[in-house]
Formats: structure tokens, sequence, C-alpha cells
């Protein structure tokens, strides 16, 4: 059940990488999806030594399942403390599953401004695309049956679980 | 009975009628969800999907401007597609005629109504009548209840004072006979476990028994104010004054209006509120009103993002219709 992965080993490795693809200046700026996009994020962006303070997403308001399950009742604001106009935004989620999260973080990033680049970076990539959104960045890549879920715990220690719906 | 008529089996909100009925949890929820929609104002497009292709309509059978502005402009915050009526309180409505307007606009697929009518229960009347997919938010029926403005004002004391009630004192002043805002606030305190809540009027403006609701009653305005965290201020509801329960305006604003000589006995950080609109020189000076303690149009601010939570957290899902994605 529990795959006992190094997390940190992971994001030092995606640390690496987003240096190698994303030149770090003052227009980078790092944004997390709630809430295990914020821990990735929160690590990454101190190993980066990004200037501006990290953002967080909630992307409740924005996910295209409110009509079936209304209304998300542990939302939490957003905070872009960056003007998100021509900015170089480094996206940061724990998992890329259907992509559905991303399309939600990406209209609301735009509803803030229209930044000049948005590069994705995810701790597991797995399986079960619904949307051609793909990461520049990924600690690890996961092929998980259909009724296989991968969820990230934390924030102290981050764990990979992996659970099967019943 | 509001308790099943307002919370679904699923324990969501389905119709917002008023406080009572409601728990702490879910007053908490929808704070909380408040304050999450308050950031939508920071973006550069100032609104969110979540409500697209819903309609909400504005039932007005009371004239209102600030309430109704602030509904509108939530409802589209929320891109739902908004329509407002707004029927004269002169033709009487009979219960029939309203059952046919709903009847009428139910056929045009609405998923909302936001109800403000002069009689006490017109909002509980509608949401046991609507079909089982429309949701009904009370803006404010007689002077029953008015619940959206005290979870607003709830949201404000919460963000200038802190999420702790519990070490507050909070003096609510003027015509609380008439007041169905007071009504929902003293209510939503409660649950809230205020510290202290005290009521202060002329004999004439307080109901009988007010102190079963857990209230202080206090006759003098200075005593009432004494090391208060929170003062509400409360509309001279003129409209609805019968008979002499006032000698005059002048004479209550001389007893009760308050001026910053008065509000010298309340805390030194003391937050002054009023639900708008206000009478100056009748409940208080414009020196307060306008003051660094005055926090009223914070107020309609913060009314929008309650007004959206309330909105988004009663609209019902869309059922046994899968959309195609």
């Amino acid at each position: 059940m529990n795959k006992t992965t190094d997390i940190s080993t992971l994001i030092d490795n995606m640390a690496g990488e987003l240096r190698e693809r994303v030149s770090i200046d003052g227009q980078t700026a790092m944004v997390g999806i709630h809430t295990g996009g914020v821990w990735v994020a929160q690590r990454l962006h101190s190993l980066l030594g990004i200037n501006e303070p990290l953002g967080v997403l909630d992307i409740s308001f924005y996910r295209d399942d409110f009509t079936r399950i209304g209304m998300n009742p542990q939302v939490r604001p957003s905070q872009l403390p960056f003007s998100v106009d021509d900015r170089h935004i480094i996206l940061v989620d724990d998992v890329l599953h259907t992509g559905r999260t991303i399309r939600a973080a990406m209209n609301e990033l735009f509803d803030y401004g229209r930044p000049a680049s948005i590069t994705l970076a995810v701790l597991v990539e797995r399986d079960g695309r619904e949307l051609p959104i793909e990461a520049a960045v990924t600690g690890q890549h996961m092929e998980l049956g259909e009724q296989e879920h991968v969820k990230l715990t934390g924030p102290e220690p981050l764990q990979l679980e992996i659970n099967r719906a019943p | 009975m509001s308790v099943n008529l307002q919370i679904g089996e699923d324990g969501r909100l389905r119709h917002f009628l008023s406080i009572e009925g409601l728990n702490r949890a879910l007053l908490t929820e929808i704070l909380d969800t408040a304050e999450s929609f308050a950031g939508v104002t920071e973006q550069s497009v100032k609104k969110v999907p979540l409500l697209r292709g819903r309609t909400i309509v504005n039932l007005f059978f009371e004239a209102s401007t600030r309430t109704r502005t602030t509904f509108e402009l939530a409802a589209k915050r929320l891109s739902a597609d908004v329509l407002n009526i707004n029927i004269s309180a002169s033709s009487a409505v009979k219960g029939e005629t309203l059952l046919d307007t709903l009847r009428n606009l139910e056929a045009m697929h609405v998923d909302m109504f936001v109800v403000r009518h002069a009689d006490s229960g017109t909002a509980h009347f509608i949401a046991r009548h609507v079909q089982p997919h429309v949701s009904v938010i009370n803006a404010g029926d007689g002077r029953h209840a008015h619940p959206t403005q005290a979870m607003l004002d709830i949201f404000t004391i919460r963000r200038e004072k802190g999420p702790d009630f519990g070490r507050l004192t909070v003096a609510i002043v003027g015509d609380i006979a008439h007041s169905r805002v007071a009504r929902s606030q003293i209510h939503a305190l409660n649950l809230l476990n205020v510290g202290e809540l005290r009521v202060v009027a002329p004999r004439t403006l307080i109901p009988a028994h007010v102190e079963s609701l857990g209230v202080r009653v206090f006759h003098d305005l200075h005593e009432g104010l004494r090391d208060a965290d929170v003062v509400i201020m409360l509309r001279l509801q003129r409209e609805r004054m019968e008979g002499a329960m006032l000698p005059s305006e002048h004479e209550y604003y001389r007893l009760y209006g308050l001026t910053r000589e008065r509000l010298a006995t309340a805390k030194p950080d003391v937050t002054v509120m009023h639900p708008g609109p206000i009478n100056r020189g009748v409940e208080m000076d414009s020196h307060v009103a306008d003051g660094p303690h005055s926090v009223i149009l914070e107020q309609v601010t913060y009314g929008i993002a309650t007004r959206m939570a309330v909105m988004s957290m009663a609209m019902h899902p869309v059922t046994g219709q899968e959309s195609h994605d």
C-alpha cells in the first residue's frame, strides 16, 4: 500500500531540472496549488531562492464539476502577492492526473493577469490524462490502475500514499 | 421545521432563510467561504466561473438599493445570470398571486430566488413551494429575519476583531423592536458564543421578553456602551413606526444618538457598525459615521463576498443530468 519514496530527493531533482529549464530572475514567480502542491512549492521555492513570495491557489471556484458536486466546504483564499502580468510563472502541484486541476488553475491565473509564460512542475505524473496538459518537470512517473489513487500527505513528513478505491 | 427546510439530508445548505435552525459549523463555513470570495476582488477579472449558466432572480417586494445591488453584484461575480424583479409593495400580493408569480418564473428554469418582502415568513413560504432544485435566500422578511445582513456583520466583526467571539462585548443600539437585522444578529452572535450581548434602546423600542434571547437590556446609552468592543447602530425605521413610540427624532438623538463623546466609554479600539442607510443626526453624528472607528463602508464591501458565499453554498448541484465531459 504505502510506497515509501524519498520525497526530498524527488524535490531536489525537480529543483535541479527547473534551474536548467527556467532562468530564475526577478520576473520569476512560483505558485502552488492547495494543498499538496503548496507543500511541494514551499520546498522548491526556497531551494531555487525565488525572490517573490510564494503564491497559493485554491481552485475550488474554477472547478468544472461544481454543477455536479456543489461547493467545496473547505475552500481557502487564493493569494498571489505579486502582479501576474508579464511574469514567468512556475505552477506546482503534487499529482498530475486528469489535467482538470491544472486547467482550472490556469483559468484562475489568467483572471489575475497575463503571465509571460507558465511552466508546470509536478511531484508525481500518473496516467489518465483527459486534457492536453503535460508537465515540464516531473519528480516521478507512476502507472496506476483506474481504481488507484495517489495522494501526498503532509506537511511533515511528506509521504505518498497509494489507495485503491473500493 | 425550518431545520429541515434549510439544511438538506446531506447536511448542506439548501435554503438560507433565517439564522435559527442553523448550527455554528455552518455559520463558520459561510464565513470561511466568504473569506475566500473576498480575495476575488483582488483579481483583475473580478469574477469566478462558479455559477455559469445558473439563473438567479432577485424578487423584491420591498424597496431596497444596497441589498439588491450587492446581491446582484454577488451573483454577477459568480458568473450567474441575474434577473431583477421589483414588485411594488402597494400592489398587495395575496398568497395565490405570489404562487402564480413563482410558477411562472420557475417555468423559465430559474435556479434561485432572492426574496425580500414586508411580510414576515414570505421567504419560508416560497421555500416550501418551490421545485426541489430551486433554492431560496431570504433578503429580509418583515420584522422576522435578515440573515445575510447578520452574516456580513459577523464577517466584518471577525475581520476587525479576530475569530474569538467569546472575548467580545457587542452592543446593539436602537430600534430593536422593528429590526429584523437585530433579530438575526442576536441569533448569530449567540450561536458563535459571543462574550456579552447587549441591546440598548428606549423601552418603547425593545420587544417584550427580549432577555429570553440571551441579551442584557440597557435603557441608558452611556451604560450600554461601557467597555463595548463592537457597537452596532440600527436604523430608526421611520416607515415602520406606528403611533407615538418616540417623542421626536431630535429627542431620540439627544438620548441615543452616537457621538464621539458618548463613544468614549467604549473600548479605545471600538468598532462602530451600521447596516445602512444612515439617518445622519438621528442615529449617529457624522464625526462618528465617517470617523476612524467606523467600518460602515467595509460592511458594504463584505456584503458582496458574504452573499457570494451563501449563494454558492445554497445553489443546488445538478443531479441526474450528467454533463457530457
